[in-house]
């Protein structure tokens, strides 16, 4: 049985093939002690779905882990699953689902972006992006949600961070390190993600027809209010088209903001939040569980970009600082919404070029935000930073890089030129 | 207490005093560099106290530009340095070194900003925990995470360590509520780690950073998030007749979907002694006690205390009591926020440990604990945050006895593999500085460690900022780790804990 094991893995191990599609966590660290010492780059992917984020790059293999996939273990009374990094967010949300569990930093989902449909890639890739959606300001993003992993550095050697319970402060937190770190430093191989469970109920509160000034007053007062909102989000009138519900037949923009818990506690908390925004009974409605999951849904999935043939900027600033950011940005050709109570810019722009992209990061970075290129024109990526760096963090990030992956053969240059 | 190996004395920077202490007074105000051994005494220990070394010298800069030309001029001459906050920790993170400078933070200790549009405040990192919250509480805000040390520990220190707290279940740790600090590197580089917005993009040093009990920078400067007070706060006061009863109840309330905002357990011996110590009202005849609290709206914290007390009805409850009044509620907060000094009530010397283990391995772990006590004949009192897994075994013994010490360092080891070994961690929120050092093999292997220390020799290639904490030095898994308090003599005796 020993002998045939290592036959296979030999075989496996044919360094002709330009892409691997390992299924054990001993065939990848085979894979890039081989890389290592032959000095090959390799390209991560799990399941492509964000492949298209970050800077293009050379290596001459693909390390594809959509083989390398499967749930390992999911203890529900314990709030945590441990999965194989390929594995499908698809099959982990279906499997909580069983348990009425759920991943609360709602991952954002990119396949409508891209491909037109949905394409909710695999956790590996979810965790390596840091991506998060509209719960984000009241549970936390998916860094927030990693508790350990297993992963193979650039040497090819075994290392874990962190475990499956929630209070541990052994060792530093390479979790969050690895997090939003694109496969960079280490490919993640088990990760131990922490699951909540569903709320009882989730009702979304409608507010028509606001201008931006007003809507962004109303999401401040929520996001401070004791009603303990989990979602604040802004769509311009440009979108109103993508919300057709049962219970939204008005025109112009609307803001929605959800609410979640035992059913008597959110409509009490509903009517309380009414009252503090001041609103009438014709400027809003209330979307009921059903209509409610489909908004969220629709937002978490960038719905509104679907098949997208501009660019997407996404752009955090501090909520205080929205108003005059959008102003400005409104002497381009945009269509934008806003998520995270105003904080998060989702901002597709008709035409760039770099001149355009310089005036815009120059807008974000007066205001201590940042601006991530989420798509752009292939040809145009070569000649813009897809990622913004000063020159300090990236001395610190080079340092980083090198420890973890000494001849920078894991994503190389994904991130940085150089890094 | 067993002895410490510390990282090797340089004499030549001892031989060299002197010198260092003139060229420091250039850097900072001469007032701000004490040396004289009675300026420098108070400085020789935290909250640790069983561990003493009074530094070569004490510098209190003023400023982040000091921070930084200290550092410079340490690195430069290859000085230790060692970053203190307000020495309240508890795994001796801060003890100083016979060569080292220690940096003291204190004169950082003032609130910069207090943002409520963006929901959040700009600290210098020796305000208080709870000065945050203070700051902010006539508008309706506060800080979450409330390590019990809250009146004294720096919010710099919180960082560092990644403190939690009693309501770290639903509100996290300083971690998830941290937006952005200001940090030196050992080289005097001055650089921000996210800021007012959440999750800067690039690598996440902010989350590295945090935890990493000083190793990787001096942190200068703090952005927290602050959330909304509660409208509702109530806690219920459950007694059960068995250990097991009481953590299945913990495992149904969070698999029913409930997530209390603290959920504390005591076993019998530890109901019994703080409730002589601060009357709080405990059912003293039950195996386990339990404090759920809710908080929310009131409609919200109604409806999860009638599912709690359904559940813990199913679960052969002996009693329960939800608290009528805030009065009421901090009354049953009391006692247990009173276990270090009740337990110092009971024996000369106990040990606090601070393991981290599933939930559901609550009953299995404290039988461990109760055989284990059996076999070293040591007393053992309990307190758990149930709802994240966290335990406090406090041992008692008598430091005077030296097989009484001997045996309860090795019970306390024991504890702390037998935590490893059920799935949980070395330690939830104390930290490991030098405390818990020679046990971190248990929980990783050499190619982990290796890698960490890769990443401490990146940012610190000479490794001499807080150099001897975190790492075994001696790479053998000895029988340490615990928190001695002799004689109610810790360095903060009176201050709530854990």
């Amino acid at each position: 049985m020993f002998m045939e094991e290592k036959q296979n893995s030999q075989t496996f191990q044919d360094f002709n093939q330009s892409i691997f599609k390992p299924k054990t966590t001993e065939e990848i660290s085979e894979i890039i002690k081989n890389c290592y010492k032959k000095n090959v780059p390799l390209e991560i992917n799990g399941l492509k779905s964000k492949s298209k984020i970050g800077r293009n790059f050379q290596a001459e293999k693909t390390l594809d882990l959509s083989n390398y996939s499967g749930i390992i273990e999911y203890k529900p009374e314990e709030l945590y699953i441990k999965v194989k990094a390929g594995t499908p967010i698809k099959e982990i949300i279906s499997e909580l689902d069983k348990n009425n569990q759920q991943l609360a930093f709602e991952p954002n989902d990119f396949g409508f972006l891209f491909s037109g449909h949905s394409n909710e890639g695999s956790i590996g890739g979810v965790i390596s992006c840091n991506f998060s959606g509209s719960r984000r300001f009241k549970s936390g993003s998916a860094r927030d949600h990693l508790l350990g992993f297993q992963g193979i550095n650039g040497k090819g050697e075994i290392i874990k961070s962190g475990g499956t319970v929630v209070k541990n402060v052994t060792g530093y937190d390479l979790c969050k390190l690895l997090s939003g770190s694109f496969g960079t430093l280490t490919v993640l191989t088990e990760l131990s993600i922490k699951v909540l469970p569903k709320p009882e109920t989730s009702n979304t509160l409608i507010i028509n027809n606001p201008h931006l000034k007003k809507a962004l007053e109303y999401l401040n007062i929520t996001l401070s209010s004791s009603v303990d909102p989990s979602g604040g989000v802004f769509y311009p009138e440009h979108f109103r088209k993508n919300f057709t519900f049962n219970d939204l037949t008005q025109e112009g923009a609307l803001i929605g903001i959800r609410i979640e818990g035992p059913l008597n506690s959110v409509d009490h908390r509903i009517k309380k939040l009414c009252n503090e925004l001041d609103i009438l009974n014709d400027e809003f409605s209330v979307l009921n569980q059903e209509q409610s999951n489909i908004f969220w849904e629709k937002t978490r999935k960038l719905e509104v970009f679907t098949a997208l043939k501009g660019s997407l900027l996404r752009i955090v600033v501090p909520a205080s600082e929205t108003f005059e950011v959008v102003q400005k940005l409104k002497s381009y050709e945009i269509n934008y919404f806003l998520d995270w109570g105003g904080s998060l810019i989702w901002l597709q722009l008709e035409e760039i070029n770099t001149k355009i992209l310089k005036e815009i990061k120059g807008i974000i970075s007066d205001v201590s935000g940042y601006l991530t290129i989420i798509k752009i024109e292939e040809d145009m990526k070569a000649s813009v930073d897809i990622f913004t760096i000063d020159p300090i963090k990236y001395r610190i990030s080079e340092k980083i890089k090198k420890s973890f992956d000494p001849k920078r053969i894991l994503n190389p240059g994904k991130m940085y030129s150089g890094i | 207490m067993s002895s410490l190996q510390m990282p090797k004395i340089d004499n030549s920077i001892i031989s060299n005093r002197d010198k260092i202490i003139m060229d420091i007074k250039k850097i900072v105000n001469p007032e701000n560099v004490l040396s004289h051994i009675d300026e420098i005494k108070p400085y020789e220990t935290d909250a640790l106290a069983a561990y003493r070394q009074v530094p070569l010298l004490v510098v209190l800069p003023e400023s982040v530009e000091e921070v930084s030309k200290v550092l410079k001029y340490c690195n430069k001459n290859k000085i230790k340095v060692v970053p203190r906050g307000a020495g309240t920790g508890l795994s001796g993170g801060s003890l100083p070194l016979a060569d080292c400078v220690l940096l003291a933070m204190g004169k950082f200790n003032k609130i910069l900003e207090l943002d409520y549009q963006n929901r959040c405040v700009v600290t210098q990192p020796c305000v208080t925990n709870l000065a945050i919250t203070n700051a902010v509480q006539d508008k309706g805000f506060y800080y979450a995470p409330d390590p019990s040390s809250q009146i004294a520990c720096s919010i710099g220190g919180n960082v560092a360590e990644n403190s939690g707290g009693v309501h770290s279940l639903k509100y996290g740790t300083t971690t998830n509520n941290l937006l952005g600090i200001q940090v030196v590197l050992m080289d005097g580089t001055i650089t921000n780690f996210g800021g007012k917005v959440m999750d800067s993009e690039g690598y996440d040093f902010l989350g590295l950073m945090t935890g990493s009990e000083g190793l990787l920078g001096v942190i200068t400067e703090v952005t927290v998030k602050i959330l909304r007070t509660p409208e509702v706060v109530k806690a219920a006061l459950v007694g059960f007749t068995t250990i097991e009863d009481a953590g299945n109840c913990v495992a149904e309330i969070i698999a029913q979907g409930c997530i209390p905002a603290g959920m504390e357990i005591m076993d019998k011996a530890l109901t019994k002694a703080t409730n002589d110590y601060s009357k709080a009202g405990y059912p003293v005849d039950a195996e386990a006690m339990m404090i759920i609290e809710f908080d929310g709206t009131e409609h919200e914290v109604e409806s999860y205390m009638q599912k709690a007390k359904k559940i813990a009805e199913i679960n052969n409850s002996s009693s329960l009591k939800i608290s009528k009044s805030n009065e009421e509620r901090l009354k049953f907060w009391a006692g247990r926020k009173a276990a270090f000094p009740a337990c110092g009530v009971l024996a000369p010397d106990y040990m606090c440990m601070d393991g981290s283990i599933p939930r559901g391995k609550l009953a299995e772990v404290l039988n461990e604990i109760a055989r284990l006590s059996k076999k070293y004949d040591l007393p053992v009192a309990n307190a758990f945050h149930a709802g994240d897994g966290n335990l406090h075994p406090l041992i008692m013994f008598d430091a005077n006895n030296k097989e009484s010490l001997r045996k309860c360092e090795e019970f306390g080891a024991d504890i702390l593999k037998y935590c490893v070994k059920v799935g949980g961690a070395l330690t939830g929120e104390h930290g490991v500085g030098i405390e818990k050092r020679e046990l971190m093999c248990e929980a990783f292997n050499n190619t982990d460690i290796q890698q960490q220390l890769t990443i401490k020799a990146a940012l610190d290639p000479s490794s001499l900022l807080n150099p001897g904490k975190v790492y075994p030095i001696l790479r053998k898994c000895a029988e340490e780790g615990r928190v001695h308090v002799h004689g109610g003599k810790t360095k903060f005796p009176d201050i709530p804990r854990f």
